[in-house]
């Protein structure tokens, strides 16, 4: 790792005006994405701001219609808590299945959104329930969040603060996990809610996570696995490497998707 | 240089750190704490793990200095000072769950953390599942899942004793 300073601010002012103070200056929360990308040198920022000393953005709550994680809540807690798990169980289950339990017990779903990797899972849960991202300024709706590869509409000063997930009617994330990191080789989250009918793939797009338009027109019509027959994902936009080729790629999406849909119920 | 101030092994210690040390670089090289091992370069393979704050993590991935105030046990703090073994490190001993070792510490600290946060009771496919973080090059993993299955009867004291291995 290359030297950096560090700070510890106690809120989310605090934390938003030192990273805006300095543009080299990088947030950190779990460090399970960043410390890693530290430790191979491929990033250098002048200062961490780290996250955790703030009480303020962890937490999760849940009403009769959203719910909602802050920021640094925990994949750990919410695959844990026995809200999320009775709201959406779909949400819980995933966080469930992040990496390893230590993984689980650092990262945190601001981290995770905010780095959009593009095999990670939290993209697919935020954008195929059309959550609200809200950040030390504003919010901003799941189809606006995610631009590109390790892209997001986020200012470089601005803090993912929680995020809000209407509660849908029936909702399933089903992953292929790349046997050796577990990160998602192909991930598809089907929901059908206040939202209408979205389904979100993560793990095969060359920018990231994306909603499948062919299969949310099918699964409106009728929400069966059957209703997916026959519909293909043009491979070109997607991810090819010593894992699975696109073609590969585009062959889980459809499997995945009819799984899911299936444990949707 | 900055300080990181904190409680090891339920002793508080205050130790000079540069930003970018890893806690586990603090614990074995300066704290000379060397049961914790470092087996990769890619928050992989489990052989560092520790608690803080009593959850288990990887110590090669944290910052010394993100654990200020925090309580951190290792593989050196589970035994009791007359030297009685931790149910778990027993467990491990008794069921033949190492081999060359080197995973060993890890593999212990998450699986009291497992066992812990479970007290209803863990089948050997949740513990195989609960395990994922570790990687051991030697066992083939069945005897660690044995052992881990043996010290949660003892943890939950549901048994005195441990349950001995078959001859
Ligand atoms: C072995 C291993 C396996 C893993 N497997 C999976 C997996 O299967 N699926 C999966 O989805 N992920 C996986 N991960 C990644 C993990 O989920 C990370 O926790 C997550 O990607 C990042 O969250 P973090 O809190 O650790 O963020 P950090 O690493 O602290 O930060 C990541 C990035 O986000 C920025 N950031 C952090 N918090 C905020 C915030 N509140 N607002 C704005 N920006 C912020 C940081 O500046 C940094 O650029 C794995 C990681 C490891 C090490
Ligand atoms: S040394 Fe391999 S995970 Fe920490
Ligand atoms: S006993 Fe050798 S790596 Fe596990």
């Amino acid at each position: 790792m290359y030297e950096f300073a560090y700070h510890r601010p106690a809120s989310v002012a605090e934390a938003a005006k030192l990273l805006a103070a300095d543009p080299e200056a990088k947030l950190i929360s779990g460090g399970m994405s960043l410390i890693p990308v530290l430790k191979q040198r491929l990033a250098r920022p002048s200062a961490l701001i780290d996250l955790g000393a703030i009480p303020d953005l962890v937490g999760i709550s849940v009403t009769a219609t959203t719910v909602t994680v802050k920021g640094r809540t925990t994949h750990a807690a919410v695959a844990a808590s026995a809200e999320v798990r009775q709201a959406i169980p779909a949400l819980a289950e995933l966080a469930s299945h992040i990496g390893d339990a230590q993984v689980r017990n650092r990262g945190t779903i601001g981290g995770s959104i905010a780095h959009h990797d593009p095999t990670a899972d939290y993209p697919a849960a935020v954008l195929a329930l059309g959550a609200t991202v809200n950040t030390s300024r504003r919010s901003i709706a799941a189809d606006d969040f995610f631009t590109g590869l390790f892209a997001t509409a986020l200012e470089p000063d601005e803090i993912v603060t929680a995020v809000d997930f209407p509660i849908p009617e029936k909702a399933a994330y089903v992953k292929f996990p790349n046997p050796a990191s577990r990160y998602a080789m192909v991930g598809v989250f089907v929901a059908k809610g206040p939202m209408g009918v979205r389904v979100a793939v993560t793990g095969a797009g060359a920018n990231g996570v994306f909603r499948h338009a062919a299969m949310e027109e099918a699964l409106a019509k009728s929400w069966s696995p059957e209703a997916l027959e026959g519909i293909t994902t043009p491979a070109e936009h997607l991810n090819t490497d010593i894992h699975a080729s696109r073609e590969y790629r585009a062959h889980l999406i459809g499997v995945m998707a009819k799984r899911a849909v299936a444990k949707a119920g | 240089m900055p300080k990181v101030s904190l409680t090891v092994n339920g002793k508080p210690v205050s130790v000079e750190v540069e930003n970018r040390t890893l806690l586990v670089e603090m614990l074995r090289e300066q704290l000379r704490l060397t049961g914790t091992h470092v087996g990769c370069d890619t928050s992989q393979c489990g052989a560092c793990v520790v608690h803080v704050n009593g959850a288990s993590v990887k110590s090669c991935t944290i910052l010394a200095v993100q654990c200020e105030g925090a309580e951190v046990l290792t593989i050196e703090g589970l035994a009791a000072p007359d030297g009685t073994l931790h149910p778990m490190q027993e467990a491990f001993r008794e069921y033949h769950a190492l081999q060359c070792g080197f995973c060993t510490p890890g593999m212990v600290m998450s699986a009291i953390d497992l066992v812990q946060r479970n007290p209803q009771g863990l089948s050997d496919r949740e513990i195989r599942e609960g395990l994922e973080g570790n990687l051991c090059r030697c066992t083939g993993y069945h005897n660690i899942v044995r052992a881990i299955a043996a010290a949660q009867v003892v943890m939950h004291g549901k048994a005195k004793e441990l349950p001995r291995a078959a001859e």
